[in-house]
């Protein structure tokens, strides 16, 4: 079974080629069927390969095997998380290409499939960023998946906002990666290996009786800087929304959906695998760092989130809160804290993608998506309003949704005063977008005051032939199922039980954890919906008392859409990240 | 002197990385930017060949000498090296694609300029 690991990659792939090589040649309608069977297959295969991962499977490509302990081959895993996302990944894009069913204009001649051949390497790309098992590999698929998401971000050239926003996405990505690339060539100068649990084993050996030393504690800095920028942690995230924003839906769907979150998994792989040994980084440090910058995000996030109007670049905020939630309950290193984010992480890949999908709807029959142009507009959209407000109620968590048994588990794993930065950053991400479907859908309060600085999403252009008149069966289904596929992953029994016990097989040694509904978990999500529809009441009937204060001001000027700025914040963000794990470094 | 020289290669790769990130944070000129991330990339070059070199070693390639008769230098970073460089070529390609559109678009290639992106 484990010589299939490698199709994952492979699959989307040769689809992607075939599609280039044919595309000038296929009409429109067998290019998206192509698509759709390719991206299909590869989720079909990567659920069969799920079901089979325990025990783990190991694959080394083209048959490069190690001879006497050393191996210069590639190396795949197929272990739980690894082909769980990878799942994730192939689910959500075979939901995006849904959604994008005769989507954008007719191409120009000559170039049908493009956009499906881009959205097969991505797939191909994030799926082999998934179940790499050597670090370089992880660099090549990293990179892999950060230039074709540059492409997809940038695919509608003709517009202004969106070259822009791919660009800054684009450099500042590629420099994380590059800070990557240096912090793993330092590991294999320590080590002399490449495959993640050697390294590991390595840098133990080579510490022998003392602790970490200044080399690596450098390569952990500088591998982490890379995984964090995809991940979007304060003060790497700047390149989020500006390439949310701007981003086709689709294309919005995986970025938010998954792509953001494979950095966060790549932490947690990287730091388990190859820093969590006597000769790694302190599990004190570790969690010093990430639990700062996971809070840290989780309250610039939701800040941000609650004043843009902006809808994609309100969601792309929201993104950046939960992504800080997930932080933190990595952070923790305890099993059921892997369990909740994991479980977190699903639900809200569902409820996120089908957000977006929601405001791909408004931006194509209205050509906007600012909330105080659309106040009121939106009315006769019913079905498009109510999925818009239910996605809304699982961002905040609200049992029985996935999202809320996540942040359940997580809470209490976390546990004393950082429950309130769970609590907070999800009533508050939440309560924008119900204040986005009370305006907008049902048209109540107020139109807005405008503000200075801020972007404000009039004037976009609609992504389909013109403004649709009628909204497209599949536009609306696809949200439809994945809210319902959200709803499922924290109601359906045993779920969580499955995916816990394929988490903690890799993580943390079979540890047995019970994940169900508790009672504490339920009332702090039903306080989260209730404190999110609070907020929203407010600033619909009294917009006036949650208007942006003072201090909010500067927050907003920091995101300037200047490249050269978020370049700065990395390197700042790199700074911070060596400063928060030094403490172990000099201890040891 | 000897250690110098064993460090000097390290320093340099440190030193190129951060040029680049100064020349990223303060350029006035996107081509230039994209350069400047050339520039990074190169320090990764640099870090990489010089952790696989050995004293007295010579090329890795086993056409014309014989496998055990004298040192060579690591093989399996300058075949890393060889795959970072076509990573490198397709970034800056597509982002240099991407600049020549922002340049059309906005009629600007100074990042000051482009202030549609904010808040």
């Amino acid at each position: 079974m484990h010589h299939l690991l490698p199709l994952l990659v492979a699959l989307p792939l040769l689809g992607a080629a075939v599609l280039v090589a044919t595309g000038r040649h296929l009409p429109r309608i067998a290019a998206e069927i192509t698509g759709f069977a390719v991206s299909g297959g590869t989720a079909a295969l990567a659920v069969v390969l799920l079901l089979d991962s325990s025990p783990p499977m190991v694959e080394w490509v083209g048959g490069w095997l190690p001879v006497g302990g050393e191996s210069v081959g590639i190396l795949v895993v197929g272990d739980g998380p690894a082909l769980g996302m990878a799942t994730l990944v192939s689910l959500l894009t075979l939901a995006a290409l849904a959604y994008s069913w005769r989507y954008f204009d007719q191409p120009p001649h000559g170039r049908t499939g493009t956009f499906t051949a881009l959205m097969l390497v991505f797939q191909g790309g994030m799926c082999g960023f998934a179940i790499a098992g050597d670090l370089f590999n992880a660099f090549v698929f990293f990179e892999l998946m950060s230039v074709t998401a540059y492409a997809l971000t940038g695919y509608r050239i003709d517009e202004a906002k969106a070259v822009q926003g791919a660009l800054t996405f684009g450099v500042v990505n590629s420099l994380g990666a590059y800070a990557m690339l240096m912090g793993i060539a330092l590991l294999y100068a320590r080590t002399g290996e490449l495959a993640m649990t050697k390294i590991g084993r390595g840098l133990d050996s080579a510490a022998g009786q003392g602790g970490p030393d200044a080399l690596v504690l450098a390569s952990f800095v500088l591998v982490l800087t890379g995984l964090l920028v995809k991940a979007a942690a304060v003060p790497f995230h700047f390149w989020l929304p500006d390439a949310h924003a701007v981003a086709p839906t689709p294309v919005c769907m995986l970025l938010s959906g998954v792509m953001v979150e494979l950095g966060a998994y790549g932490v947690w792989r990287v730091y388990g695998t190859v820093f969590a040994g006597p000769g790694g980084i302190p599990a004190a440090d570790l969690t010093r760092a990430l639990v700062t910058l996971g809070a840290v995000t989780a309250a610039v996030g939701a800040v941000m989130c609650w004043y843009q109007r902006h809808i994609k670049r309100l969601l792309a905020y929201s993104t950046v809160a939960h992504t800080g939630l997930f932080v933190i309950g990595l952070g923790i290193l305890t099993p059921e804290g892997d369990d909740g984010v994991a479980l977190y992480m699903l639900g809200h890949a569902g409820v996120k993608a089908a957000l977006f999908a929601c405001a791909g709807v408004l931006l194509d029959r209205f050509g906007s998506v600012d909330e105080h142009a659309l106040h009121g507009r939106a009315g006769q959209l019913r079905a498009t309003g109510v999925m818009f407000g239910i996605g809304a109620l699982g961002l905040a968590g609200l049992p029985t949704f996935g999202t809320g048994l996540g942040k359940a588990i997580t809470e209490e794993a976390v546990g004393g005063p950082l429950t309130v930065v769970f609590v907070a950053a999800s009533a508050v991400t939440a309560g924008a977008v119900l204040r986005v479907t009370a305006r907008v859908f049902l048209g109540l309060g107020p139109r807005p005051e405008d503000a200075e600085y801020e972007t404000s999403g009039s004037d976009e252009e609609p992504e389909t032939p013109g403004l649709l008149g009628r909204i497209p069966d599949t536009m609306t289904i696809v949200p439809a199922v994945l809210l319902a596929a959200a709803l499922a992953v924290g109601s359906v029994p045993g779920f969580g039980e499955l995916v816990a016990r394929y988490v903690n097989e890799t993580g943390s040694g079979g540890a047995h954890v019970s994940v169900h509904w508790t009672l504490h978990g339920a009332v702090l999500g039903v306080a989260s919906t209730v404190l999110a529809a609070a907020l929203a009441a407010l600033a619909v009937t009294r917009p006036r008392w949650v208007a942006a204060p003072d201090w909010a001001a500067p927050l907003r000027r920091l995101q300037s859409g200047h490249v050269g700025d978020y370049v700065a914040w990395l390197l700042v963000g790199a700074t911070v990240l060596g400063a928060l794990a030094l403490p172990g470094v000099l201890g040891g | 002197m000897n250690t110098a020289m064993h460090v000097l290669p390290y320093l340099v790769a440190v030193y190129v990385f951060l040029t680049g990130c100064y020349g990223l944070a303060t350029s006035r000129n996107l081509i230039h930017a994209v350069g400047c991330l050339a520039v990074c990339q190169s320090a990764t070059y640099v870090l990489l060949l010089a952790v696989g070199y050995r004293d007295g070693a010579t090329a890795p390639v086993f056409s014309d000498i014989e496998p055990g008769s004298r040192p060579v230098v690591d093989p399996v970073v300058q075949a890393l090296t060889l795959t970072d460089i076509v990573v490198g070529a397709t970034v800056t390609a597509l982002l240099l694609a991407l600049v020549l559109q922002i340049a059309k678009r906005h009629g600007t290639v100074d990042p000051d300029e482009l202030r549609e992106l904010r808040g």
